[in-house]
């Protein structure tokens, strides 16, 4: 099994627990928290690709790597906004839960 | 020549493991939170030093030697600052009288 | 390969911790933790650009947002941690993901062999784009458009993000970063650390056209001393209605933008670059853009506007 197939796993199971974090855990946060760890394994997915496109002297296909890039970066100003609207909520309400009740 | 190089690379690489392991244990073993950032600085300052010292022997040019160095120093100055700032957050009241 | 098996259980075991931990904060932890080991992860996987980017973007500065928000957020996690789904829905959801992750590791295991790739044709054209990393090729030159998109996003997530400010003090001063009590020791470190990083900022800028780096990871650590400074009080956060903010902001996506219409005249394409200009081209693009993603990045993490500006 060479590194990008390991990896390559190791990505499956890191979109698995980020999908569970972000179904299970009520408050918003944590659910932040799986988000990133999905988009960490997609990513590393993409790097997995990547690595096997090895061919002309580079140690991987630069293409890939260039949309991890961008998508790295997309996704954090996705995680700003998400945080700041729910900071937006807990000022506003006090509460920070996306439950509505009552 | 490069047969010494190496084996005085791989010496102090492991005796820079060495105090990582040290402050990694005492991390987890200390009661409270200053008593662990004093071990911590263990692994920063030995443990970084003494890696970086034994990468210095492989590396070709001042240049790269330079750098080890200098990420060395940033990461000194970094876990002081830090280590400052918890220490604060953990005992407002300063040392004691 | 036993340290690369030794890496994925660490990652591994980390994202476990940030998915299990019952204190938000140390979840938020095990993040950053998780980001700087997935950099590693990134240099076995040989793509040094990416390392740099996730080190940087992907976990330090979401590590300085998620951190903030969870030290704000902390009176209400224990209060929220009582509800929950129950038993049976935890269930089906990890048989949900079970299944999710038995896919994902199925595509993997049934990538085609040889694998495909654009390595070759990448390596053709890249002479004529007068760079020598090919990952920066693409981004700027072969995939320019995807670049440009992106430096819009970033624009668009900070509107968003300034939009939520409260009406009275639209247009005004920042207030989530102020240190609560400036200490000597992060004063200390930002009058020292700054001009240091700025010069690092700088090279892994501009050595980004031939080695590992570009303006990205540059940009993202000329903002996270920017983020320094105003965390140690040295300089207050911009009111958001000043007019060079709004300049240096926009002039990184304007540039590209005009650039990529010119591209009709030089090259009959859009974003298309005469060969003998591609280098210059490309760093008149790269210089302001650099910029304006710094300033976006810092003023993503600042937050909206919460005091009103002094006139």
């Amino acid at each position: 099994m060479s590194a990008a197939t390991l990896y390559g796993l190791c990505s499956a199971v890191l979109v698995g627990l980020g999908l569970f974090s972000l179904i299970v855990h009520p408050q918003p946060l944590r659910k932040i928290l799986g988000f990133n760890l999905i988009g960490g394994g997609v990513f590393l997915l993409f790097g997995a690709v990547a690595r096997r496109g090895a061919a002309a002297g580079f140690g991987g296909d630069p293409v890939p790597q260039a949309l991890v890039i961008t998508g790295i970066v997309v996704a954090f100003s996705a995680t700003a906004l998400a945080v700041t609207l729910l900071l937006r909520l807990f000022q506003q309400t006090g509460q920070a839960t996306l439950a509505s009740d009552e | 020549m490069s047969l010494v190089l190496d084996a005085l690379t791989i010496i102090t690489v492991s005796a820079g493991a060495f105090f990582f392991l040290a402050g990694t244990v005492g991390l987890l073993r200390f009661p409270d939170a200053l008593s662990r950032l004093h071990a911590l600085t263990k692994a920063d300052n030995l443990g970084l030093g003494l890696v970086v010292l034994g990468l210095l022997f492989q590396v070709d040019g001042p240049l790269a030697a330079l750098k080890l160095i200098g990420v060395w120093l940033l990461a000194l100055l970094a876990g002081a600052t830090v280590t400052q700032l918890i220490a604060r957050t953990a005992r407002p009241g300063g040392p004691p009288a | 390969m036993a340290f690369d098996v030794g890496l994925a259980v660490l990652v591994l075991g980390l994202a476990v911790w940030t998915t299990a931990a019952r204190d938000t904060f140390a979840a938020v932890v095990g993040f950053v933790a998780f980001g700087l080991l997935l950099a590693l992860v990134w240099v076995r996987l040989a793509a040094p650009d990416v390392a740099l980017t996730e080190a940087a973007i992907g976990s330090g500065v979401t590590g300085v947002l998620l951190v903030g928000a969870s030290t704000r957020l902390r009176p209400v996690a224990v209060l929220a941690a009582g509800a929950g789904p129950c038993a049976i829905q935890r269930l089906a959801a990890a048989v949900l993901c079970t299944l999710v992750t038995a896919g994902l590791a199925a595509i993997v295991l049934l990538l085609p062999e040889p694998a495909p790739t654009l390595a070759p044709q990448a390596a053709k054209n890249l002479g004529a784009t007068g760079l020598g990393n090919p990952v920066t090729a693409v981004l700027m030159a072969f995939r320019a458009i995807d670049t440009l998109l992106e430096t819009v996003v970033l624009l668009l997530a900070l509107l968003g993000i300034w939009s939520l400010a409260s009406d009275r003090v639209w247009g005004g001063v920042a207030a989530a970063l102020r240190y609560a009590d400036p200490d000597g020791a992060l004063t200390l470190l930002a009058q020292l650390l700054a001009p240091v990083g700025i010069l690092v900022g700088i090279h892994i800028f501009w050595v980004g056209s031939t080695a590992p780096g570009g303006e990205f990871q540059g940009a993202t650590i000329l903002a996270a001393m920017w983020i320094l400074t105003m965390m140690a009080g040295l300089v207050d956060a911009p009111a958001v209605s000043r007019r060079w903010l709004r300049l240096v902001l926009v002039a990184g996506p304007a540039t590209f933008l005009a650039i990529g219409l010119a591209g009709f005249a030089m090259a009959g394409a859009f974003l298309g670059y005469p060969e003998s200009h591609a280098k210059l081209l490309i760093l008149t693009i790269e210089i302001p853009v650099t910029l304006s993603i710094a300033a976006t990045l810092a003023l993503l993490v600042a937050g909206p506007p919460e005091r009103a500006p002094q006139r």
